[in-house]
């Protein structure tokens, strides 16, 4: 069977299941509209440390080991653990999961790095090279401010387009011939420049290559957005989602009744003083593990485009007034197989009838 | 997706249309009020130490250590940051936003060390504004010596 289909796109022969989820946030992600979903909010953003990127590595550290122990499964039984965060050279990540000894690859795509972690994840997986694997990504308000913009007490504002690093990190396993809900299919994006220069406007900068990577998915899968249930970028804001809209809107697919964001879904703007909404690696995993996991799992959503999103710049290179690219990767999750569905749906039948049966048989005695 | 000049151009004008502005008006206003309350506490010092029998110069130079103690207590209790969030130019501005730049990079690096981490971070803000503070002090000298008599 051909796995690759059209140019950027794959579809697993085996889908992989994505086994269990689990999301630790912050106090203000928990204050916010999905405050109920997540698994843990943890009231202290310092995590009893005196860093706040060692605090963020507990996220990790703390949440991964959840996520393990909703899956029923050790450290030990994971082939590979794929990760990452937004600070330099990783380290959230590193000194997280440095004690687990898990073979690690650490991965990079900014905000778009849980989706590159649930692709690479499944490929490794239907390719044979592994039977479990463990991935992820965290961000924290403080460690993102304190290494993108200013140090946290500095008194400025800022502006209306700015979005809010969601503290926090979403993990999930990934595993072979498991129930589901199934990753299916995987359109990896390419690295978008649209010049935009605006580090307060990542939305803006972001847009394109969401766009970019729909447009992809949907010529190489030859679908439109009517075939989702649900499409759902990652941390594009009020202002990159009203752009991809638009953008899509000329391209001839009309996104407006099925098309969300992570951002959009985080936090409440009106009363959490977030502007353009949430973003960050932790928004689109944790806004993922959370609320549209378990959706995914009772069969309520039955198919998700998700495109987490990605800006790729540095603290330098918006100094050195470079634009800032961006990139999103797509994953296909759906709630079950094909076939499987037909099975779930004869089942649901049966027992119906079963009580049918067994209701009519009390009447008769 | 088309990245060519005339895309990003016609980009830049979508982006534009849909990004929401800051409110300037309200923001000035904030600013104008609380920069003026600001001052107007300084002016109240500057009275209050020139009636203890203080001299003018020397009762100047207390009210800019005081408004300066004042404003790393408060950056260290974490309220000037949320001042300044609402009050923008009319906290920067003043003294005050002088001070608030000098310690929170010295609060947000002092786990990186006494001397590489706070330190060495301390003037990462407010750095420029004393290089060329006292550049141009130096320009203005000179013009000073030859015009000024």
């Amino acid at each position: 069977m051909q796995k690759r289909i059209g140019k950027q796109t794959v579809r697993l022969q085996t889908p992989v299941s994505i086994l269990a989820t689990a999301s630790t946030v912050g106090q203000k992600e928990g204050d916010g509209p999905l405050g109920a979903y997540f698994d843990v909010v943890e009231p202290d953003s310092m995590m009893g440390e005196d860093s706040w990127e060692k605090a963020e590595s507990r996220f990790v550290a703390k949440n991964m080991e959840l996520a393990l122990k909703k899956a029923n499964l050790e450290a030990a039984q994971m082939d590979y653990v794929l990760c990452g965060d937004l600070l330099n050279q990783c380290i959230g990540t590193t000194f997280g999961i440095k004690d687990f000894g898990i073979p690690f690859l650490g991965l990079f795509g900014a905000c778009a790095t849980v989706g590159e972690a649930m692709s690479v994840g499944s490929m490794l997986i239907d390719g044979g090279f592994a039977e479990h694997i463990l991935c992820g990504a965290s961000s924290h308000f403080c460690s993102a401010e304190k290494q993108f913009r200013f140090p946290l007490p500095l008194g400025i504002q800022r502006p209306q387009s700015t979005t809010w690093t969601v503290t926090g990190d979403g993990a999930m396993v990934l595993a072979k011939n498991k129930t589901g809900p199934f990753i299916t299919e995987i359109t990896t994006g390419k690295i978008i420049d649209m010049g935009v220069t605006d580090a307060n406007n990542m939305g803006a900068a972001m847009a394109p290559a969401a766009v970019d990577v729909l447009l992809s998915h949907f010529q190489d899968t030859g679908r439109t957005p009517e075939d989702y249930d649900i499409i759902v970028s990652g941390d594009l804001g009020s202002v990159g989602h009203q752009i991809v809209i638009e953008l899509m809107q000329k391209e001839g697919y009309d996104m407006q009744n099925r098309y969300t964001d992570c951002g959009l879904k985080i936090y409440d703007p009106n009363t959490q003083d977030t502007h353009a909404g949430g973003s960050g690696c932790a928004c689109a995993a944790v806004t993922f593990c959370s609320y549209f996991y378990p959706q995914l799992k009772e069969g309520k959503l039955k198919r998700m485009l998700f495109l987490p999103t990605g800006a790729l710049l540095s603290a330098d290179s918006v100094q050195q007034k470079l634009p800032i690219p961006a990139i999103s990767h797509a994953v296909v999750i759906e709630s079950a197989l094909p076939n499987e569905r037909n099975e779930k749906r004869n089942e649901k039948r049966n027992e119906k009838r079963n009580d049918e049966r067994k209701s009519g048989q009390v009447n008769t005695v | 997706m088309q990245t060519n000049e005339q895309a990003q151009k016609s980009y830049a004008q979508l982006v534009k249309k849909v990004s929401p502005n800051s409110p300037i008006l309200k923001n000035c206003i904030l600013a104008f009020f609380s920069g003026g309350a600001i001052c107007t506490l300084g002016e109240v010092l500057f009275q209050f130490f020139q009636n203890k029998g203080f001299a003018e110069d020397t009762a100047a130079l207390l009210v800019s250590g005081c408004l300066i103690v004042l404003s790393a207590v408060l950056t260290a209790l974490g309220i000037y940051g949320k001042l300044g969030k609402h009050c923008g130019a009319g906290t920067e501005v003043p003294i005050t936003g002088f001070a608030n730049s000098v310690v929170s990079p010295a609060i947000e690096y002092k786990n990186a060390g006494l001397v590489l981490g706070m330190a060495a971070k301390m003037f990462v803000i407010a750095g420029p504004v004393i290089v060329y503070g006292i550049l141009s002090s130096i320009v203005v000298g000179v013009v000073y010596y030859f015009l000024g008599g």
